[in-house]
């Protein structure tokens, strides 16, 4: 059956991508796009390689350590100790943006430590849409770990969808609540460092992570940790300690050895003056 | 069923969205994807009145157990006031609602956002004691940088200043920055594949 379908989807592909429209007799596949579609078909099938290949041998799986993920347990169980809550700002942006998302997925790994520690965790949101997801996202942890008694759903609030209302309430929270640890996760924007200077005014341990490189530097320079850029996608897999999870980073990782041959090879032919290879990785 | 129905909506939608960027030539593609983009803004909408109802919910209830009441109080009070002038009057150009939202909102906004200054200067000043050889390179590039821009640097200390900063900011800043767009990028690509093809599952509960 598994083998009918691949040898179908092989068969499949050119067909769609000969396919033409019936009206304008042009092709219904746009082929200017064609780089970006096989870069795609590239990352997926890398993905699809490497999560087979580690489901069948786990073990074989090395990820370097990351101190900015390893910290975020560090930072709650601080926050244990000192009976204190934990802050998670999941950025300001809404759910359709990709750092939003891999946010939501670390905060369920966060809200299952925290659960099991038994300490508070406060999740301010500026998008009310993210307040949802974020709200779903902490029951089903507090429910992962078999303590759904403990969830306290009004610690998950819609702050403001003003970016420095928001900012205002957030920095209200840290300097009234006093959490022990504050982690900020996401997308941020202007608001990066008046957060992260707040939270260093009132001596919380703070872990911070964006892929918005403008404001990393202000992060960098505010918080204890920061994950830089992939490093924020990483994270969930890490967390999950799970070898099928992880295997994406694997699979990353060799995609990323590609470009830099691609950047190497772009690079000699542009020098000598061979313009059709910079031109066929344009995107149009 | 409770997990193989959310995993086939997201994988539908999400392929979707993928392949209406390369086949948009499709008729009625761009139709379909317009309703879908419509759906999720309607869903979006609703979730606006979960958000209200979430600020009424907490702030009430910490009113009523006596914490942080005067900011509660000026929550809920700014919050009707509002949204009561929104109602009654639109929220028009020389309305009451852009009057207030004028002369009380945007100074109080501007007054958050003019906080960066201080915090600029607090944060890089801790960031560039030089404790170790990386804090003490950020120093000098920051300092090369700095000076290179400003006036004083050029006309003062050395006239080649403003030409160090820039090849600082558009070799060794490009590269780091380029690298780390990349990976940032390949990271995003890789979560979002993740989701679509039902490897990330943790939303449903895990495994």
């Amino acid at each position: 059956m598994k083998h009918s379908l691949r040898v179908s989807a092989v068969l499949l592909l050119p067909a769609t991508l000969l396919a033409a429209n019936a009206e304008t007799g042009g092709p219904l596949f746009d082929y200017l796009r064609l780089n970006v579609f096989l870069a795609v078909v590239v990352m997926a099938a890398l993905l699809i390689y490497f999560f087979q290949k580690i489901k069948k041998s786990p073990e074989t799986i090395f990820v370097r350590r990351i101190p900015g993920i390893d910290a975020i347990e560090e930072a709650v169980g601080r926050a244990t100790e000192m009976g204190r809550p934990v802050l998670y700002v999941p950025g300001i942006e809404d759910i359709t943006e990709i750092q939003t998302i891999a946010s939501m997925l670390i905060l369920g790994k966060v809200a299952e430590t925290v659960a099991l520690y038994k300490t508070p965790i406060l999740v301010p949101c500026r998008i009310p849409f993210v307040m949802t997801v974020a709200e779903e996202m902490v029951r089903q942890a507090y429910y992962n770990v078999g303590m759904p008694e403990d969830h306290k759903p009004e610690n998950i609030s819609f702050i403001s969808d003003e970016q420095f209302a928001y900012t205002a309430g957030v920095n209200g929270i840290m300097l009234r609540e006093k959490p022990a640890a504050n982690i900020m996760l996401g997308r941020f924007f202007a608001e990066s460092l008046i957060l992260s200077e707040t939270g260093f005014q009132s001596g919380a341990i703070q872990v911070a992570g964006t892929a918005e490189v403008t404001q990393l530097p202000f992060f960098i320079a505010a918080c204890d940790y920061t994950l830089i850029g992939e490093e924020l996608f990483a994270a969930s897999a890490y967390l999950s300690r799970d070898a099928k999870l992880l295997s994406n980073l694997k699979a990353t990782d060799y995609y990323k050895i590609l470009i830099v041959g691609i950047i190497f090879v772009g690079s000699i032919l542009a020098t000598l003056g061979f313009d059709w290879f910079s031109r066929m990785l344009t995107i149009h | 069923m409770k997990k193989e129905i959310p995993l086939l909506i997201t994988f539908l939608l999400g392929a979707w969205m993928i392949l209406e960027f390369f086949f948009h030539n499709v008729p009625h593609v761009d139709k379909i994807t317009e309703t879908l983009t419509n759906g999720g803004m309607v869903i979006a909408a609703f979730t606006y009145i979960l958000g209200v109802m979430n600020i009424l919910q907490v702030n009430y209830n910490r009113i009523r157990h006596h914490q942080d009441r005067p900011y509660k109080w000026t929550l809920l009070v700014g919050f009707v006031v509002m949204l009561l002038l929104g109602f009654t009057w639109g929220i028009e150009v020389d309305t009451p609602f852009q009057w207030m939202y004028n002369t009380f909102y945007v100074p109080l906004q501007a007054t958050m956002f003019s906080l960066l200054a201080f915090y600029i200067a607090s944060a890089a000043f801790r960031a560039f004691r030089a404790r170790s050889v990386e804090a003490t390179l950020l120093l000098v590039a920051a300092l090369l940088v700095m000076l290179g821009r400003v006036p004083i640097g050029e006309e003062w200390i050395w006239s080649k200043l403003p030409d160090i900063s820039s090849w600082i900011m558009d070799y060794p800043n490009m590269a780091g920055k380029r690298a780390i767009l990349i990976g940032a990028a390949l990271g995003a690509v890789s979560t979002g594949l993740r989701v679509i093809i039902g490897m990330e599952r943790s939303y449903l509960g895990g495994e």
